[in-house]
């Protein structure tokens, strides 16, 4: 359940934003969850919901989630190669994919270019979650 | 586009039944940071206080060594919770690294920061002791930024090599109004005044001196050896001290 938190900072964010912006309830927001962290889908949404629920100070009854997947992109920055974490997850170990959800830079310490074996890449996209958008009522 | 950080809105609620929060820096590595910060949470923890130690020492985490932490793992709990270790709440990249190199660059050390600060749940602690790595680079500046009751307690040796990097921490944490405890020489050899002086000029508070201890490396990884130490002695005199 550690995307329960996530899910957390997702709804106290919104929160936050409708004070600031004097809204009364949260049509939609717009997440993005990368690739790299690997977030059971279904839980994070449980979660979601049930967060909204005990905060009573903004409508959330009616609010959208649109949960948007964001491919992972890697780049190297030795060779230039680019590659997504699917196509290299089938070489790490159950331990070491479990550790790279809860914190995805851990990628740099797993995994490697997988044309010139260089630890130093960069993501590009796909790493985390994140919030495209809010959008809400007043 | 830029997109919206979501983490950093839950940090301070992860925080907030924490009612002391200790940084352990110093500017120079290699003075002993780790084993003032690992031995002092043992110390307040067998006092009876509810302690907690996060590693962030990204690139060489080193407390896991000093207090013998094997074989344990956070459980996920709305979130990870730190095992319980040695009556001590430990949190530390190693739980994920399995001790492998971490070759990071400068934002990943702050998403690391980030996600680890959102995703703990630390529960209600008396102390909350951070093992910082040296410096003042992005470690610094987000515990700086995200951690608002941190106090530093500085550490740094007799050297004058030393206190050349331990000013310039001195410096950014008096320019940026952060609390500071105090230093801690470590490794003293002989009775000198130097670092007393040059520390006293500074405007902060010499705390007191730990001398150096041969029979330390022997207690390395073993709590119980750890205690009886001269080191553990002296540190617990200047914590006796001083109203943390």
């Amino acid at each position: 359940m550690h995307e329960w938190a996530l899910a957390e900072s997702i709804v106290d964010t919104a929160v936050d934003t409708a004070k600031r912006e004097r809204l009364r309830t949260i049509d939609e927001i717009i997440i993005l969850i990368g690739e790299l962290q690997q977030i059971e889908r279904d839980i994070f949404e449980f979660a979601l919901k049930e967060i909204t629920k005990t905060r009573k100070t903004i409508g959330f009854k009616k609010t959208i989630f649109n949960i948007k997947i964001e491919k992972s992109r890697l780049k190297c920055r030795v060779c230039g190669y680019t590659w997504s974490f699917n196509e290299i997850r089938k070489n790490l170990s159950e331990e070491e994919s479990e550790a790279i959800h809860f914190i995805p830079e851990i990628a740099f310490v797993h995994t490697r270019c997988p044309r010139c074996n260089s630890p130093d890449f960069e993501i590009i996209s796909g790493r985390g979650i994140a919030i495209k958008s809010i959008r809400g009522s007043r | 586009m830029a997109y919206i950080e979501p983490r950093t809105s839950v940090i301070d609620k992860r925080l907030r039944n924490i009612k002391r929060i200790i940084s352990v820096a110093s500017g120079k590595g290699g003075v002993g940071k780790s084993l003032v910060a690992s031995s002092l949470a043992l110390s307040l923890s067998r006092k009876g206080y509810k302690t907690g130690l996060m590693d962030l020492d990204l690139y060489g985490p080193s407390s896991h060594i000093i207090l013998g932490v094997k074989d344990v793992y956070p459980q996920e709990e709305k979130g990870i919770v730190p095992p319980e270790v040695h009556g001590i709440r430990f949190m530390s990249i190693v739980y994920y690294t399995d001790d492998k190199p971490s070759p990071f660059r400068g934002t990943d050390i702050s998403n690391i920061i980030i996600e680890l600060l959102a995703i703990t749940q630390w529960g209600s602690l008396d102390f909350l002791i951070i093992d910082m790595p040296p410096g003042i680079g992005d470690e610094t500046l987000d515990v700086i930024r995200f951690i608002k009751d941190s106090k530093f307690l500085v550490v740094t040796t007799p050297s004058k090599v030393a206190l050349g990097a331990v000013n310039k921490l001195i410096w950014i944490l008096k320019e940026l109004k952060i609390p500071v405890i105090g230093v801690v020489e470590n490794m003293a050899r002989n009775q000198s005044f130097f670092i007393r002086n040059e520390i006293r000029k500074t405007g902060l508070h010499y705390l007191g001196a730990i001398c150096f201890d041969e029979n330390l490396e022997d207690a390395i990884g073993d709590t119980e050896k750890l205690m009886k130490t001269s080191f553990m002695r002296d540190l617990n005199n200047i914590v006796a001290k001083i109203n943390l």
